[in-house]
């Protein structure tokens, strides 16, 4: 990481739902042209942190910093303008039904940067192509697509307005794992290609050594591990290790039953 | 005690829910007057809303002015009222019938659609997708439907008025054997212009009530589709219900003495 000022800063971010505590003190940070992997078990609050920064969940306390800006405490319209910095990739895709595949591509173009749409039409295809898919594909429908094509097109729409900073919510989530490997080629190249920093979210720890610079464990609502991901074999750290290498054995301990 | 509690605990709920719809309609309808505007979107929702649920309007109000006239000629003719039959129909369907028969069938048609598609747009993603994309929610998807339903669901009512009327002329006409002139006369003879805009009011405020409704229940669903399905069904049934409390209501304000 470099030593100026980080792109995302996040101090003490609390956020809790009934009685149960999701996260207790998340602190970190996201370089300039960065990639930060942030890993994790099922239900320790990874998407939780990714939406909070992303204004779709109110923490409770702390603080999110985006380019020194404070944008916790944001009203709606300066949150929008916030939002034209980010690129998002969800773990469904969630594209929109009720539009054909160009113009969820386009939608930020069209929608967030009042783009007219014939310009806005020709930057989709464009995007469509650099994530392998062709002008017909523009045409159809989310829902005549497979589910490695909704990923790409996914890509596509989180690239298309050049955002400085990509969000990716396990971007591998039940592909099969060539389709995984071409997904997780794409997000190198797309991010290397636009200089963005990247916050990704993911349990695939090939994708995790493919698209990462930097790994974080969360872990019981805390960040308990951040290092390099050359370094993440030899992280010290028993939890990372059980975790990287898929033990049911170890400081971790899954709860079977309710 | 416990079934106190629990009456309690009911009550809270309903003020609850009460206070999260009040809240969910005024910023709503904030969102409404403040740009950005989607004229695409409200134009859709508009032909969605008016256009396509024009059949159904118009056979609902059709078949409830014919039958209106039968009725009344029956009951009517037991003490020689027959040529009251052409004020019943006209101020029956204009007051009463068209507005709250076309807000409970769009109520079913609309109602349950819009709650259906925005609560699987909530469970798969998609409305959050939209924030991400500089995209205020409730200006995109709510906004144009809530002017979409107040204006149209008026203009489905004006429709059905005539069509409601036509109705009970068929029948007077070909069945009855009524004289058409005398009987046309009949009808705008007691019509008076509060009879029609009492009813072009309520059907504005049920074309809000059923919109909000579809969205505030679809919005706030949870759950996969378990949660859309109990989405869908609360959509109908609470706008449903409140059609029936705002009718009532309206009427009190316009009518009552």
């Amino acid at each position: 990481m470099s030593t100026e000022s980080p792109k995302i800063k996040i101090r003490d971010l609390h956020k809790g739902f009934g009685s149960k505590q999701v996260l207790k003190g998340v602190d970190l940070d996201v370089g300039r042209s960065e990639s930060l992997v942030v890993i994790g078990g099922s239900g320790t609050g990874k998407s939780v942190l990714l939406k909070s920064v992303l204004g779709i969940i109110h923490p409770d306390r702390g603080s999110i910093e985006v380019d020194g800006e404070d944008v916790v405490h944001l009203s709606a319209r300066e949150r929008e303008r916030v939002n034209t910095k980010f690129g998002m990739l969800f773990q469904g895709g969630a594209l929109f039904d009720s539009l054909p595949v160009w113009e969820n591509v386009a939608f930020g173009l069209i929608q967030g940067k009042r783009m007219p749409r014939s310009e806005a039409k020709v930057i989709a295809l464009e995007k469509l192509a650099s994530v392998g898919l062709g002008a017909d594909v523009g045409e159809l429908w989310p829902a005549e697509l497979s589910g490695g094509m909704q990923k790409r097109v996914a890509l596509a729409r989180a690239i298309a307005t050049e955002p400085e900073i990509i969000f990716f919510d396990e971007p591998t989530t039940g592909l099969d794992p060539i389709m995984a490997d071409v997904i997780n080629g794409l997000i190198v190249e797309c991010v290397r290609r636009l200089g963005a920093s990247a916050l990704s979210i993911t349990h695939d720890m090939s994708s995790v050594r493919k698209i990462a610079d930097r790994v974080a464990m969360l872990y019981n609502g805390q960040i308990i591990w951040v290092g390099p991901v050359a370094d993440i074999d030899n992280s010290g750290n028993e939890y990372v290790d059980q975790f990287i290498n898929g033990r049911a054995e170890g400081p971790i301990q899954m709860q079977v039953r309710g | 005690m416990n079934f106190l509690a629990q009456i309690g605990r009911m009550f809270l709920l309903f003020l609850e829910s009460t206070g999260r719809i009040a809240v969910f309609a005024v910023s709503s309808l904030s969102h409404c007057v403040r740009p950005p505007f989607y004229p695409r979107l409200i134009g859709r929702q508009m032909v969605d809303i008016g256009y396509y649920s024009l059949p159904v309007v118009a056979l609902t109000t059709l078949f409830s002015g014919m039958v209106l006239a039968l009725q009344s000629y029956s009951g009517f003719a037991r003490f020689q009222a027959e040529s009251a039959i052409a004020t019943v129909v006209v101020l029956s369907i204009t007051r009463e019938l068209a507005p709250v028969l076309a807000g409970l069938m769009v109520a079913g048609r609309i109602g349950a659609s819009m709650a259906a598609e925005i609560g699987t747009m909530r469970v798969t993603e998609q409305i959050d997708a939209l924030t991400t994309l500089s995209t205020n929610p409730y200006k995109y998807l709510i906004a144009p439907r809530i002017l979409a339903g107040l204006t149209m669901l008026p203009l489905l009512v004006l429709v059905g008025d005539i069509i409601g009327v036509f109705g009970g002329y068929i029948v007077s006409i070909y069945k009855l054997g009524f004289n058409p002139a005398t009987y046309v006369k009949q009808t705008f003879d007691y019509l008076e212009t509060i009879d029609v805009v009492s009813g072009l009011v309520k059907a504005g405020a049920f074309g809000f009530i059923v919109t909000l409704m579809g969205c505030y229940h679809g919005y706030n669903s949870r759950g996969g589709a378990q949660g859309v399905g109990v989405a869908t069904t609360n959509a109908v049934v609470s706008a449903a219900i409140l059609i029936l409390i705002f009718n009532y209501v309206i009427t009190e304000l316009f009518f009552a003495r």
